[in-house]
């Protein structure tokens, strides 16, 4: 059972991660609503550390909320999209009634979900071995599973990533109209 | 805190798709996207305090995949832009039939 301060201070982090994604989809700005996601994610990256992933709350802050964000704010000030827009962002009543009921639903099912009892194959939690992860470190736990069993799987990353570049170039490239 | 975590992720995934439904910039989209992306990964880290390290290795993954995704889309939103002068999905309905 973990103790008073660490559970105040988780659910303090849940609470703020979860206004804060709800005042990023209502901001009507899109500089707004990505500066309130950066700070959805500053909480997740602080309950990652509390869930003694402390690597993963490291990338989560420099890759996330200092990479990507970036980049989505540079293409907000590239197409200079600061201002909301004279049209209403927000869809009309439809849009929010099925975005309601969908939530709703998405709701209902954890709770239904919460109160049975979890099917017998997914009980038994022995994967997590504390003593290794001591052993090893916050980072050499992520490493030694990632460059032995997943290796391929992070070599196949690496070419996705490369793709991704080339794909972003080409297809972010102005043709020239003098081309042909 | 599993369940703590576990129930929080189900709220920003739903706040995440409930983004996607109600917006109409394509870009904000994008970034509600991303929040779903970031529940799953909570959901993936507090498992892995169950199940083994696997899961924190596959967060590394979602990660590199969401910077690629972040990457393509972005582009492909401003290839869009050059030709609408837009990113409102209202007025971007070429393939609608």
């Amino acid at each position: 059972m973990p103790n008073f301060f660490y559970q105040v201070n988780f659910y303090l982090f849940g609470l703020i991660a979860i206004a804060s994604s709800i005042a990023f989809v209502t901001r009507k700005s899109p500089v707004a609503a990505a500066l309130w996601l950066v700070n959805t994610m500053f909480c997740l990256a602080a309950l990652y550390i509390m869930l003694e992933a402390q690597f993963i709350g490291i990338i989560q802050v420099l890759v996330y909320a200092g990479a990507i964000m970036v980049v989505f704010l540079f293409v907000v000030m590239l197409l200079n999209l600061g201002q909301p827009t004279e049209i209403a962002d927000i869809r009309g009543k439809w849009g929010k009634l099925a975005a309601a009921f969908l939530g709703l639903a998405l709701l209902a099912q954890v709770a239904a979900l919460s109160g049975k009892r979890m099917p017998e194959p997914f009980i038994p939690g022995t994967g997590y071995d504390a003593q290794a992860v001591r052993d090893l470190g916050a980072i050499g736990s992520v490493a030694q599973p990632l460059f032995n069993e997943y290796l391929l799987a992070f070599e196949l990353t690496s070419i996705l990533l490369l793709v991704a570049i080339v794909g972003a170039v080409v297809i972010g490239r102005r043709r020239r109209i003098d081309a042909r | 805190m599993l369940a703590e975590s576990l129930a929080l992720s189900a709220v920003l995934f739903s706040i995440g798709a409930i983004g996607v439904l109600t917006r109409r910039n394509a870009i904000v989209i994008f970034m509600c996207v991303e929040l779903m992306l970031n529940a799953v990964n909570l959901t993936f880290v507090a498992l892995s305090k169950v199940y083994g390290m696997a899961g924190q290795v596959f967060v590394v993954f979602v990660m590199t995949v969401a910077a690629a995704e972040a990457a393509v889309g972005l582009a492909i939103i401003i290839a869009i832009f050059r030709h609408k002068q837009t990113v409102n999905l209202e007025n971007i309905n070429l393939l609608k039939g």
